[in-house]
């Protein structure tokens, strides 16, 4: 049979961004997936040279807007390291909150995408009907609604009142309400079933030896989660990671699912446990960093790391990001082998491509 | 021939078809773009529909800076649309570059590549800020077409 390579991307009306894949197909079976990347490198990591240490964290926060607040996080603890600067305990808890909520509204995203890619639109409509309700709290404790620029060195810069607290408190309770609602459709349904079960199937073995972070290996079954670290206020929180075994996409779906409800009760537990007091300790006075660090933080799409270095200028010598989706990748050229053309959609976004990410 | 191309025209601008392209955006505003099309905005009651094949579309909504790999597909997809068309800069990337402006890959606006007809602020701009830009473009639409009525008018 004759081989032909058909282009998947760089613009395509499942994915909002521009990914491009190869595939070598034979009649409608795909033997070989070659991505081909480059369509949004900025070259931001460069952008330390001329901004200051101060101004890289509103750089970093455009790494990816939709977990700006978790990007902004791995930079300032990085920096807080070096630094020797101790956040006030509030801090931690709220940069919890704020990461859960991003992690909240990044799944629903995802979730409804998703459904968008097996052609199930109403589902898609629904799951970002829910989110507009993560975006109102964002805006509402933060004043915007994606990059929402609350992370500072040495703590946060808003500082919600009780009422608010109690506000955000209800409208959470209304989220986890309506995805109940969600569940049985997105977990049970059968088209959805039909479309997911055995589709990408990726086994404990290969995730583990091809470097799959995040939900991705997570659905595999290893039980690898960057929050066990207890960065910020999750050592406390007695955090326990959301592990799937099938490997498939349906399993990374409800790996997703049960982490939003994971989501939805850790802020609950932070909000309940949240102290009082000052949430940004002064740095005026303080050397600029430095010496080097390497700082982990759970995205999520996975693990996400970052390399510092500072010489004591006011520029950092190098900012290294390691993202999510760049090491999701491997794993996904394993996954398309052997599918229908039909089901690389649904296989691609199984991972959560975050594609401005992965290019910087 | 005038009536049937008014009639077009009117009907151009009364279900707007838009496409969607992201060079080199950071996400958020291509999240708020897609905001748009869900219930809480929800812009099909306007009869707009996102696309993705772009010779069917009217709008072209572009966010993010442009970059040197890209660009060439930006210019693909705008000399793909059919005539009259409209293109949307959305976000502060979009208009020149933004907080990217400096970086070694970035060309800078989408108006460097491609001329732009509505230029949407903000990083990202909130969707009732979008829906505003698509409706000023839609006026763009409709401008040629009154234009020439006045004259004949006169």
């Amino acid at each position: 049979m004759r081989k032909t390579v058909i282009p998947f991307g760089p613009q395509h009306p499942v994915l909002p961004e521009p990914i491009h894949l190869k595939l070598t197909v034979e009649d409608e079976r795909i033997i070989e997936a070659i991505p081909n990347l480059g369509y949004v490198h900025r070259g931001l990591e460069r952008l330390a040279d001329i901004r200051d240490f101060h101004q890289m964290i509103q750089v970093v926060e455009r790494v990816c807007g939709i977990c700006s607040v978790i990007h902004a996080l791995c930079y300032c603890q990085g920096i807080e390291e070096i630094m020797g600067v101790e956040v006030p305990p509030r801090a931690r808890y709220l940069r919890v909150m704020w990461s859960e909520l991003h992690r909240i509204q990044s799944h629903l995203l995802w979730l409804g995408l998703f459904a968008d890619s097996f052609g199930f639109e109403s589902l898609f409509m629904q799951f970002w009907r829910v989110r507009e309700k993560i975006m109102d709290i964002s805006e509402a404790t933060t004043g915007n609604r994606v990059i929402v620029s609350v992370n500072v060195i040495g703590g946060v810069r808003r500082n919600p009142d009780p009422e608010q607290i109690r506000w955000v408190l209800a409208q959470i309770d209304w989220v986890e309400a309506e995805l109940q609602r969600l569940e049985d459709t997105m977990l049970e349904d059968y088209t959805v079933k039909k479309r997911t079960v055995g589709k990408g199937v990726l086994t404990r073995q290969q995730a583990y030896e091809l470097g799959a972070v995040g939900p991705v290996l997570r659905g595999s079954g290893v039980a690898q989660d960057a929050r066990q670290t207890g960065y910020a206020a999750y050592g406390e929180l007695h955090f326990e990671p959301v592990v799937e075994t099938d490997g498939d996409c349906y399993a990374r779906n409800k790996v997703r699912f049960r982490e939003t409800l994971a989501s939805i009760d850790l802020i609950r537990r932070a909000i309940h446990r949240l102290p009082d007091g000052e949430v940004r300790t002064k740095i005026k006075g303080i050397k600029p960093p430095q010496g080097e660090t390497v700082n982990r933080v759970e995205q999520p799409r996975g693990e996400l790391l970052y390399y510092l270095k500072g010489s004591g200028q006011k520029t950092l010598d190098r900012v290294r990001i390691r993202t999510p989706t760049f090491a999701n990748i491997p794993p996904l050229l394993v996954m398309l082998p052997g599918h229908f053309l039909s089901d690389v959609p649904v296989v691609t976004l199984s991972i959560d491509p975050c594609i401005s990410c992965t290019e910087r | 021939m005038q009536g049937i191309k008014r009639f077009i025209n009117q009907l151009r601008a009364k279900s707007p078809w838009l496409l969607h392209f992201d060079c080199g955006s950071c996400n958020g505003c291509d999240i708020e773009i897609l905001a748009c099309l869900t219930p809480v905005y929800d812009v099909e009651r306007f009869g707009i529909i996102h696309v993705g094949n772009p010779f069917h579309a009217d709008l072209l909504l572009t966010s993010g800076t442009v970059n040197h790999r890209n660009k060439k597909v930006l210019a693909n997809l705008y000399s793909q649309m059919p005539s009259p068309k409209i293109v949307v800069a959305i976000g502060a990337c979009g208009l020149s570059g933004g907080i990217f402006r400096e970086a070694y890959n970035v060309v800078g606006g989408i108006d460097k590549v491609i001329p732009v007809d509505v230029y949407v602020p903000g990083c990202p701009p909130k969707p009732e800020a979008i829906i505003d830009g698509v409706v000023l473009g839609l006026g763009k639409l409709q401008a040629p077409q009154e234009r020439n009525g006045e004259r004949k008018e006169a």
